[in-house]
């Protein structure tokens, strides 16, 4: 979405992660952050229009155990809800989609993930083609690592960082989005999301240019992400934000880089760039994320302060 | 505080999935120790095929045999095996793209790591048994004969293939779920009061799922219940002997109904509003499995004013 039929801003936040939840379920986990993303702008889940989540049923290892995750939200009487099983980000791009078209003028979006009490390398494999790739098992480490040794082969970087160990931590982040007048009455500091879209690439890791991501060009290219202060870059492996940079055109700009939980981490990229552009630091900031293996997927928004 | 419980679990399931023309043509060269590529709309052979165009989308037809020699395109070094992987000794991860193709296919390399470079020549390994799946492929390693000897190519496509998966958790119920489970190891029912809603919830679950609010109060419950609603089973179920009763019971105190068994007792006998009691096992664990069942207290029945609501 380039145009906003109606404007859509961040008007709260709220996060929490940590190397290893050993104690609280997901549920437990997610509940105050919830509370504290709605308590900020003083508002309750009766007064959400619409409530979406990102999370993987395979991280906890139980069918549909995003339903359970409701119970955090008090879903009665009946919500309007919905759930994507991807990162955060993509829930946040179904309810900007959402408050476009309807009647309706704040949302919830939320993301969970303990994914310290499995195998993450092993479960992200279950993601892959079914038939020519997943038997494989291939751990998420090796084919962050055939990207990295494409770009070391290619010349075009420089320096390419090593692929350090898949990066594991538990954690949830809640964010409240708000229309028009709506937002302007919760917040003296609403960070507008002024264009955001999302592209895949073919799914066949042989098939495309690991060193390039055409994908985030295009997202970038639709959400009209020109002209920032700074970018808060979904980065799982640290090589992959010069990937990013590349198809972002960065050249100057602030860059703030970070994995976060899986799930999660995208999410959480829109809950930095909101709380940077409310709390003054800057103006215009990208928020992008990434789903999939070797950046498969990416997302792309321009978020904007007020004038 | 209690100490969370933390148990291992697994979840397992084997796939079985249909393949379709393209992909069973791909699998049945496999089993044949060829490669099948496909033409894309660009003239490029895209090898593992697929159904689709990756650009223009439109269907694609003209499957192609490539080779089963090939050049390492990019790769990196595995040096601890995890469950299911191709080898089980260190090894490379590689995209192989295949003489006569240009794309390349995932598949791991049995190589030392000194002798791994982009640009290495590779050829198949294949495995004995071979039943039409990309497992088939074993391996790749260093090219020595550039003629390996083909077999004769056997014409059924692959119509299914299955794909087993499991994965491993260190599984902890969380908080809440933890206390109650210690509870029930000793004998007892606790549940949780909301702060806002002022419902009791047996098992907890750390938060009230209507008012969105942790669930800090607990409250010990005596285990007695009312039958709300109940089924007759009919047929065996392991370790059940039919006919047997499972009835939904609103314990005494707590605002939603638990499901357990009802024993001695006629099932005819079973009733809303019939008043029952836990009969424990007499090793008690820290899992629901250490109430046996319920049976009749032969306390007069509930008035229905009492269970109505949670029928």
């Amino acid at each position: 979405m380039g145009e906003m039929r109606r404007e859509v801003a961040i008007i709260s936040w709220a996060s929490f992660e940590t190397p290893s939840e050993p104690a609280r379920n997901e549920v437990e986990l997610l509940l105050p952050v919830i509370q504290e993303a709605l308590g900020h702008v003083d508002l309750t889940q009766r007064d959400i229009g619409f409530t979406v989540s990102g999370s993987s049923d395979y991280l906890q290892g139980f069918p549909f155990a995003f339903v359970g995750a409701l119970d955090a939200v008090g879903a009665w009487p009946p919500i309007r809800e919905s759930h994507v099983e991807m990162d955060g980000a993509f829930a946040l791009y179904e309810a900007v989609t959402v408050l476009q078209e309807e009647d309706i003028d704040t949302a919830l979006v939320y993301a969970f993930a303990r994914p310290s009490r499995g195998e993450l390398d092993r479960t992200l494999s279950l993601q892959l083609d079914p038939y020519s790739v997943a038997p494989l098992w291939p751990d998420a480490r090796g084919l962050a690592g055939l990207q990295a040794q494409a770009m070391k082969d290619s010349g075009k970087f420089g320096d390419v960082p090593d692929v350090p160990a898949t990066y594991v931590s538990d954690g949830a982040v809640a964010v409240v989005l708000a229309v028009g007048d709506r937002a302007r009455a919760l917040t003296k500091t609403p960070a507008w999301i002024r264009g955001i879209d999302h592209r895949i690439e073919p799914p066949a890791l042989g098939g495309r240019d690991l060193t390039t991501s055409p994908s985030t060009e295009k997202a970038a290219q639709v959400a009209r992400a020109t002209g920032v202060d700074a970018a808060y870059l979904h980065v799982p492996y640290p090589h992959q934000e010069l990937v990013l940079r590349r198809a972002l055109g960065l050249n100057g700009e602030a860059v703030d880089a970070a994995a976060g939980p899986t799930m999660v981490g995208g999410l959480g990229r829109f809950a930095a760039a909101a709380a940077a552009i409310s709390g003054g630091s800057i103006k215009r900031a990208i928020a992008h994320a990434t789903s999939g293996p070797c950046l498969q997927q990416n997302l792309v928004a321009l978020l904007e302060g007020v004038a | 505080m209690t100490e969370v419980l933390v148990a291992d679990h697994a979840i397992e399931y084997t796939y079985t999935r249909s393949t379709g023309p393209i992909i069973g043509a791909f699998l049945a060269g496999l089993r044949d120790r060829r490669f099948v590529g496909i033409r894309a709309a660009d003239g490029r052979v895209l090898v593992p095929p697929v159904e689709y165009d990756p650009v223009t989308s439109e269907d694609l037809t003209e499957l192609v045999d490539v080779a089963e020699t090939g050049v390492v395109t990019t790769w990196s070094w595995n040096d601890k095996p995890l469950a299911g992987q191709p080898l089980d000794r260190p090894f490379a991860w590689a995209l192989v793209r295949l003489d006569g193709a240009d794309t390349g296919l995932l598949a791991a390399v049995d190589v030392a790591r000194e002798d791994m470079h982009s640009g290495l020549r590779v050829h198949a390994r294949w495995s004995a048994q071979r039943v039409g799946s990309i497992r088939d492929l074993v391996c790749f390693e260093v090219c020595q004969d550039e003629h390996a000897a083909k077999v004769s190519a056997d014409t059924d496509n692959v119509e299914i293939v299955e794909t087993p998966i499991r994965l491993d958790f260190s599984y902890t119920p969380g908080i809440a779920a933890s206390r109650f489970l210690r509870s029930v190891e000793k004998g007892e029912i606790v549940g949780q009061r909301c702060p806002k809603c002022q419902k009791v919830y047996v098992p907890p679950r750390g938060a009230c799922s209507m008012c969105g609010v942790a669930t800090d109060e607990e409250v010990m419950l005596t285990g007695k219940g009312t039958v709300t609603t109940f089924c007759i089973t009919n047929v065996p179920s392991p370790g059940l002997e039919p006919p047997y009763v499972t009835a939904w019971i609103r314990l005494d105190g707590a605002d939603i109904t638990s499901m357990f068994l009802i024993q001695e007792c006629d099932p005819r006998d079973v009733r809303l509003g019939m008043r029952v009691e836990p009969v424990w096992a007499e090793e008690k664990m820290p899992n629901i499995g250490s109430i046996k069942y319920y049976r009749p207290t032969g306390e007069p029945d509930a008035p229905y004013d009492d269970y109505k609501d949670y029928i």
